[in-house]
């Protein structure tokens, strides 16, 4: 790996101050509740990014933190009333608190085994969304209102309400870029690179491990909540394992562990779903023959290609 | 006084020939599951079906210039929301029809009402499209839960079934699936001995079934859906619970599950649809016409499709414009529309279109003449029994 260096910093802001103009002109030329979409994704692929690429740690559970944030954040603006910054600060409280409780068990094992304990405590909360009363069960929860950013500016429209999630996401994935490149991260790289060897430097692995995984499950959340207000319904499509699946694929297709690769993977799946909507029974097929070539051809994922390609860490 | 007259008729006469020369434009959107379980019952067949309404409509020559376009929405609330919103913000849809699965149902209910499109629904089974969550823009055909729940229920009770046995998937639509049934068995005299909740979802019904077996149930209710229903069928069939004399009660289950199952393994099976390929002679001259385009005969979902779009561009025409949604919905249920598959149709100001429902049973392969041929009809229910009455803050009619 290229050491860092001021100038690949420079280059990584330039990326980023390129990539937030795009986003600014973006809901002029597309269907803005498409971009949104597309930006919860790439902020819930970030987040998972942030432990599978930086901590090393596969959870096949983070649908519980994306999901379970999704029903508080709606539950708070449809049946307390709350104003959508609020709804949105509740559920990323409500996934970090879900991420102390799951994380401090699940990271005790490793490898295989903390994947099959986090996808086991992500079934748990599967359930408790379909069975408990205010989930609404099947039907999730719907026609949660828009409602007012700081009770004053009206988020009906689609274009405040862009603004208003570009504001949080891009927020969101410049935070994680920060963490991922702080001293916090580097502790983490090394204990990705050799475990025993950061415990013989005197590091207390499990705090750090542990922070990672809360702090990758409440920006998963984050993601969650952002997205039950923009399509004002939080679903068990939200909560279930294919939707941990799925932001695994997102990561893996775009690049594991580089800043740029798991953006560029959510805007991919998330651009298939919905533009093949209307190919109908082709759209499994045509996801899955992508992902094999994705699979064979980008072994690093697009992004981690273009980086070795490029010589340049993205 | 005449040449005003005239003169008022030839410019009323222009008028009337630049707006058909014009034409209004309809664009209608088909969003169902193309891929998923639903995909048999709703699917390319609800598309097939919009065209053949939009056909026998004759709507060029009405001067109505309709598109149809379809799209998948995979079950997911999410997704369906998002093709729905991107259709009538950029793509300029007036109408989305079918939409099976109910979470997704109502999510589109909701945008279609911000939008002031139309929602004729024909694939979801929630009764809260027209009650909770009611909106002036939903149109709910062919059939909900509850009808399905009171056609089953009464029927089976008053032709004998006193005694009854739930099998109840754990979940929010296994448990109220059972208790408007319950409901209505107890009301038409019969009596539930025993319900056993099953987990959701399940391959193994064998402890179950025998529970029911030995219950000394008339009826067993399979308040399930999808492949449980199957699963819970093909077993039962291993049990000879049928042969044995105990009936089964598929409460919500369709023609095309049916024929997977084979007359063999469903016979004796008893449910509830709004419509049979073969009742009667209409039916059975669009459902051949239907066979012959999309190789399966009808269910009871897509032929909700052509008849709410059939009804839908009736209104359209009378309205004159499919830009105003509410105006073309409230137009719906104006009157009484004749039918050619369900006969008397009745739209409520709630937004439920009340006609007949059926009892069917499965004949047994010795008496089935075809691979189609699967259902006797034991009973007819009427609309106002079917379905359950409007709640008075849903009837959009009196505002």
């Amino acid at each position: 790996m290229v050491p860092e260096t001021a100038g690949m910093t420079r280059l990584h802001l330039a990326i980023f101050a390129v990539l937030l103009a795009f986003l600014i002109i973006l809901p002029f030329f597309v269907y803005p509740v498409f971009a949104m979409k597309v930006m919860c994704f790439a902020l819930f692929a970030a987040a998972f990014n942030l432990l599978l690429g930086f901590g090393g740690l596969l959870s096949f559970g983070h649908a519980a933190y994306f999901g379970g944030a999704s029903y508080v954040a709606a539950h708070a603006a449809k049946v307390w009333g709350l104003t959508p910054e609020l709804a949105v600060l509740c559920g990323t409280a409500a996934a970090a608190f879900l991420g102390l409780v799951i994380g401090s068990l699940a990271i005790r094992r490793q490898g295989i085994y903390f994947a099959m304990v986090t996808l086991a405590f992500a079934q748990m909360v599967y359930f408790l969304a379909l069975q408990l009363p205010f989930t609404g069960g099947e039907d999730g929860l719907q026609s949660v209102p828009r409602g007012d950013l700081f009770g004053v500016f009206s988020l009906q429209d689609s274009i405040p309400l862009y603004f208003f999630v570009l504001t949080i996401t891009f927020s969101g994935i410049l935070f994680l870029y920060r963490i991922v490149h702080s001293p916090f991260g580097q502790v983490l790289k090394a204990i990705r690179e050799n475990e025993p060897r950061a415990i013989s430097l005197g590091y207390d692995v499990n705090r750090y491990k542990l922070m990672v995984f809360v702090l990758s499950a409440t920006f998963a959340g984050l993601a969650g909540a952002v997205k039950s207000q923009v399509f004002q319904l939080a679903s068990l499509t939200d909560v279930h394992w294919a939707m941990s699946g799925e932001v695994v694929l997102m990561t893996l297709l775009g690049g594991m562990g580089t800043i740029f690769g798991p953006l560029a993977g959510a805007a991919i799946v998330v651009t298939m779903q919905n533009y093949l909507a209307t190919f109908g029974a082709w759209v499994t097929v045509i996801q899955g023959v992508i992902f094999v070539l994705g699979v064979l051809l980008f072994r690093k994922g697009l992004i981690g290609v273009l980086a070795q390609w490029l010589k340049r860490p993205l | 006084m005449i040449r005003t007259l005239a003169v008022a008729t030839t410019l009323g006469a222009l008028t009337a020939t630049t707006a058909l020369a014009q034409g209004i434009d309809v664009k209608l959107g088909v969003l169902n599951d193309r891929s998923g379980v639903y995909a048999d019952l709703s699917g390319e067949g609800s598309v097939v079906a919009a065209r053949m309404a939009v056909e026998d409509f004759d709507a060029a020559a009405k001067g109505l210039n309709v598109t149809i376009i379809s799209a998948d929405h995979q079950n997911k609330p999410d997704i369906g929301s998002n093709i729905a919103r991107q259709w009538y913000d950029a793509d300029g849809v007036n109408a989305i029809l079918d939409v099976p699965t109910s979470s997704v149902a109502l999510a589109v209910a909701d945008i279609t009402a911000e939008k002031n499109g139309v929602l004729i629904n024909s694939g979801a089974g929630s009764t809260a499209l027209t009650r909770e969550q009611c909106k002036p823009t939903t149109i709910h055909w062919t059939y909900d839960t509850a009808a399905l729940a009171n056609g089953t229920g009464a029927s089976m009770t008053n032709a004998g079934g006193k005694k009854w046995f739930f099998l109840t998937a754990d979940y929010a639509f296994g448990h109220s699936l059972e208790e408007n049934t319950a409901a209505v068995v107890k009301a038409s005299g019969g009596e539930v001995v025993g319900t056993v909740n099953v987990p959701f979802p399940a391959q193994d019904f064998s402890s179950f079934l025998l529970q029911a077996q030995g219950s000394g149930a008339d009826v067993i209710g399979l308040a399930n859906a999808g492949g449980d229903t199957v699963n819970a069928i093909k077993q039962a069939s291993e049990f000879g619970i049928t042969q044995a004399g105990q009936k089964l009660a598929a409460l919500l289950f369709f023609v095309t599950d049916v024929h997977a199952l084979g007359a063999q393994t469903a016979q004796g099976l008893s449910l509830t649809e709004a419509f049979y390929w073969d009742q009667n002679d209409q039916t059975r001259a669009w459902s051949e016409r239907f066979m012959a385009i999309h190789g399966k005969q009808p269910t009871m979902v897509q032929a909700g499709v052509y008849s709410g779009t059939m009804a839908y561009l009736a209104a359209v025409q009378a309205v004159g414009s499919a830009k105003d949604g509410a105006a073309v919905a409230a137009k719906m249920k104006e009157a009484d529309i004749e039918d050619p598959l369900f006969g008397t149709v009745k739209v409520r100001g709630d937004g439920r279109a009340t006609h007949n429902m059926y009892l069917f049973q499965v004949k047994s392969p010795d008496k089935s003449t075809g691979e189609w041929d699967l259902y006797e009809q034991i009973a007819t229910i009427s609309g106002e029994d079917a379905f359950l009455p409007m709640l008075p803050e849903c009837d959009f009619t009196k505002k």
